[in-house]
């Protein structure tokens, strides 16, 4: 069906509104990469069949209907059972006959497959109602939960693609450009460049075809709101693509997606196919002279292509090597024409801003960094997952609110924000605002929002030789400072980590840490030094412990920690001995244990296996 | 990184084991349906790259080659490409792949020990395969999964928290044939690297 003009779409939407609302009661089931490790899919066919094997598909629920990631994936795979709103978590296929039978049938609650609360220990109906999802403005994320992604009419039936109309029927380029500016959206890639005079730049620039590029290549270890918003909702993204190109005067659009996100590719690919049918992408866009349409080229591993230029270059069926800029892309991108990177969450706040209006849209964050944010809070947290919430929320609330504290009541050493490219926020300033501009005073920055959260038993330097170890490997080592001054800096790091460094090793650390900062061509190589730079400002000190005492305060670090028993506390219960890879600990039954050194590999099992705090690590 | 000399010692070491696998029949056909599938055009270099890898499990020499020529592009320029980006091998990969995520979440989350332990039970580094062809041992730097990390994907399913002490029985998991135990092909005793 090829909808010829903008009254088309709104008849489309109209009857598709109608038809949903005659609906009965409905299933989701999260269908999104982490319910599916889970086994979501097994659940879904749970469904299905328990249903239809009791023919209860004509009279009671109307269809069982697979949704994009909700962002809590820790707890999947998660069900919602509509109207009621009532949300199961962790469901298995074998809950799934009661689900239909109490739940389906007779809008009964089943307690033991509700969320509880970690603080107040009741239980939760809705997910409305869960301080996690609560809490946040979903306006990226919102649609999620609910929303078929390989169904192009479930997004129509909510308004989806009625921004791409607008521009077209209402909006010369250049009042979207205005728009756009006026709303205050920065780029959500990480640099925070505003993204209406990137526009500007492309549309100005001289020569054609001009290209638009979603970059989601997310190569930020930790970071998935990317995934979850092309995965669970791609429509968005690809009508924002479709607007911007508009505004630019671009004909043909990719989305460089990451081939570690399969669910993801195969999503975008089904949604561009759809979007061509419905006369959405193609030429003549819903009867208007715009023609636009879209690519989608997988990433093949490799970080440094989420730089703009080495994306290109990519693009391009080469190696994802950086080039100098200027010439900026804006200017000489693809094939040598004006090209405009945005990031996918970036494509997704612009069908909001045109639907909603600039004025709306401005009025959310700080007077520097507007509208919304998704983080992917992970590490030492209670409630893993991904949190959207206005620009210039305190960190605090965040991780205490949302998050829920840490788990096992360990107290919080500090945040990782931004990747290899960011910093360490102590847990000494929680309490400020996060937005672009402060997380740089911090030293930190954005990046894609990934948020780490460590607790005393992280190490800051282990943290430290982590990222650089990971930039190492990442560096497309055209630049010999940063593929030989990563590696001389891991090296001093090593080091300090095993406890043969000295004060001078530090000075020169950060020395090199200067030199790599400033004397690489692109952006890996400048953020490279950041972590070593921002755990050397907040922890100092462990960095000292390690180097003059010898000692790892975290415990983590190999060569300075050694495992015993404490043969007050050991039962003789044998699970360390048990559970040991290497055979090195014995002992009688119900009899302290020991653990031989000499076979030791500190691995750390019997420390994590012994429930009676018997195994020491020190 | 791939150089270029590290690649050409690359086009030597498998060309030996590749004439091998060039006995297998219609692989040319299928190289030129992928080319076509692109119409030939150098930009898709890299899909092709994976369409090719996705049938072979690898990227065999004898199909570089062939797509070398047809897309006249030379061979070191490809294996350039391929070394450089982590997705592609160049070696044939075990029959069972077990990918270890090393990254930030996972990394808090002690993936590293898991890793090791991976390396105990199967004798092999990362990016190595047993002598018997069964196992070949991968990291990642992030599935997006994070959530519930540490993750290991074996044979494309994922486990979600990770402990070394699970290590050994996914393994063992594995070789009686998946989750649901069926498609048995081997018994647990058969494969050396486990019987530590
Ligand atoms: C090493 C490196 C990796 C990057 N990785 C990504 C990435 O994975 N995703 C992304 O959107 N931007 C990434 N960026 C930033 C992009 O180069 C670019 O600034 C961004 O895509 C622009 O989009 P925005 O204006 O919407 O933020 C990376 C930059 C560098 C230097
Ligand atoms: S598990 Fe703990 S208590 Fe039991 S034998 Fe080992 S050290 Fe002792
Ligand atoms: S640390 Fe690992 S190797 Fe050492 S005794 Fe404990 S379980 Fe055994
Ligand atoms: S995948 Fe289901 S909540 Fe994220
Ligand atoms: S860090 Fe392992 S899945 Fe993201």
């Amino acid at each position: 069906m090829v909808l010829k003009n903008i009254g088309e779409l709104e008849t489309l939407q109209r009857s598709l509104r109608n038809e949903h609302s005659e609906k009965k009661k409905w299933v989701a089931v999260c269908a999104g990469t982490g319910c599916l490790a889970s086994g979501a899919e097994s659940v879904f066919a749970a469904f299905e069949k328990e249903l239809k094997e009791r023919g209860l598909k004509k009279t009671h629920v109307s269809m069982v209907k697979p949704t994009g990631c909700r962002g809590f994936c820790e707890r999947g795979p998660h069900i919602v059972i509509y109207p009621e709103e009532i949300s199961y978590q962790k469901v298995m296929p074998q809950d799934v006959p009661e689900i239909v039978e109490k739940s389906v049938k007779k809008s009964e609650v089943i307690e033991r497959l509700l969320y509880t609360d970690p603080v107040t220990g009741e239980k939760v109906v809705r997910d409305t109602e869960i301080p996690f999802y609560k809490l946040q403005t979903r306006l990226i994320l919102g649609m999620n939960p609910t929303l078929d992604p390989s169904s192009i009419q479930d997004y129509i039936s909510r308004g989806g693609y009625s921004a791409l109309a607008k521009v077209l029927n209402k909006m010369s380029p250049e009042m979207v450009i205005e728009e756009i500016k006026r709303s205050g959206l920065r780029g959500r890639g990480g640099a925070g460049f505003p993204t209406g005079i990137k526009w500007e730049t492309t549309r100005r620039a001289r020569g054609g075809p001009k290209y638009v590029v979603c970059n989601a290549d997310e190569g930020d270890p930790g970071a998935f709101m990317n995934r979850s918003t092309l995965e669970g909702n791609p429509h968005s993204v690809l009508e924002g693509m479709a607007i911007g190109a508009y505004a630019i005067g671009a004909s043909e659009g990719i989305v460089y997606v990451r081939n570690e996100y399969p669910l993801a590719v195969k999503n975008v690919e089904n949604a561009v196919r759809q979007a061509r049918e419905y006369g959405l992408l193609g030429k003549n866009i819903l009867g208007s002279n715009f023609s636009f349409d879209v690519s989608v080229v997988r990433g093949a591993g490799a970080f440094v292509c989420g730089e703009e230029t080495a994306l290109i270059a990519s693009v391009e069926g080469k190696k994802g090597v950086p080039r100098q800029r200027p010439p900026y892309p804006s200017e000489e991108g693809l094939w040598g024409r004006p090209t405009n990177i945005n990031n996918v969450e970036t494509w997704a706040n612009v069908p909001l801003i045109i639907n909603r209006g600039a004025d709306w849209y401005s009025k959310l964050g700080t007077p520097g960094s507007k509208g919304t944010k998704v983080f992917a809070l992970v590490g030492k947290i209670n409630n893993t997952g991904l949190v959207e919430v206005p620009m210039g929320t305190t960190l605090s609330k965040i991780i205490y609110e949302i998050g829920g504290g840490l788990p096992g009541g360990k107290k919080l050493k500090g945040v990782q924000i931004g990747g290899p490219s960011g910093g360490i926020i102590p847990a000494d300033k929680v309490n400020v605002p996060i937005d672009y501009d402060s997380l740089k005073e911090l030293g930190a920055m954005m990046g894609s929002g990934g948020m780490v959260v460590m607790d005393e038993d992280t190490c800051m330097v282990d943290i430290a030789k982590y990222f650089l170890k990971f930039l190492l490997e990442e560096s497309c080592g055209k630049c010999t400072t940063c593929r030989e001054g990563i590696e001389r800096m891991l090296e001093l790091v090593t080091k300090i980590t095993e406890g043969e460094a000295t004060e001078a090793d530090l000075s020169l650390l950060e020395e090199l840490a200067g030199i790599v900062r400033d004397t690489t061509m692109c952006g890996l190589g400048n953020t490279a030094p950041n972590p070593v730079l921002s755990t050397l400002r907040y922890f100092r000190e462990e960095y000292l412990a390690h180097i003059k005492e010898k000692k790892c305060p975290a415990g983590v670090c190999k060569a300075l920690i050694r495992f015993s028993i404490e043969p007050d506390k050991c039962t003789g219960c044998g699970a360390c001995a048990k559970a040991c890879p290497q055979g090195a600990i014995s002992g009688e039954k119900k009899k302290p244990h020991a653990i031989s050194l000499e076979k030791c590999i500190k691995c750390g099992i019997c420390y994590t296996t012994c429930k009676f705090g018997a195994v020491r690590r020190g | 990184m791939g150089s270029e000399s590290d690649a050409t010692a690359q086009v030597k070491k498998v060309s030996v084991k590749d004439e091998l696998a060039g006995e297998m029949k219609g692989w040319k056909n299928f190289v030129d349906g992928v080319i076509d599938r692109y119409q030939g055009e150098r930009r898709w270099l890299i899909n092709m790259l994976f369409d090719i890898q996705s049938e072979f499990r690898y990227l065999p020499h004898f199909a570089l080659e062939h797509l070398a020529k047809r897309l006249e592009v030379s061979l070191s320029e490809i294996y350039g490409i391929a070394t450089f980006y982590k997705a592609f091998t160049l070696k044939p990969r075990g029959k069972h792949v077990v990918t270890v995520c090393l990254g930030t979440a996972c990394h808090v989350r002690k993936s590293l020990a898991v890793l090791e332990e991976f390396q105990r039970a199967l004798g092999i580094e990362p990016g190595e395969t047993t002598n018997d062809g069964e196992f070949t041992l991968e990291t990642v730097n992030c599935l997006g999964c994070c959530a519930k990390g540490p993750i290991v994907v074996v044979d494309g399913e994922y486990h979600g928290n990770m402990t070394p002490s699970r290590v050994r029985s996914v393994l063992k998991e594995v070789i009686r044939g998946g989750r649901d135990g069926t498609e048995k092909y081997r018994g647990a005793g058969d494969t050396p690297a486990l019987a530590s």
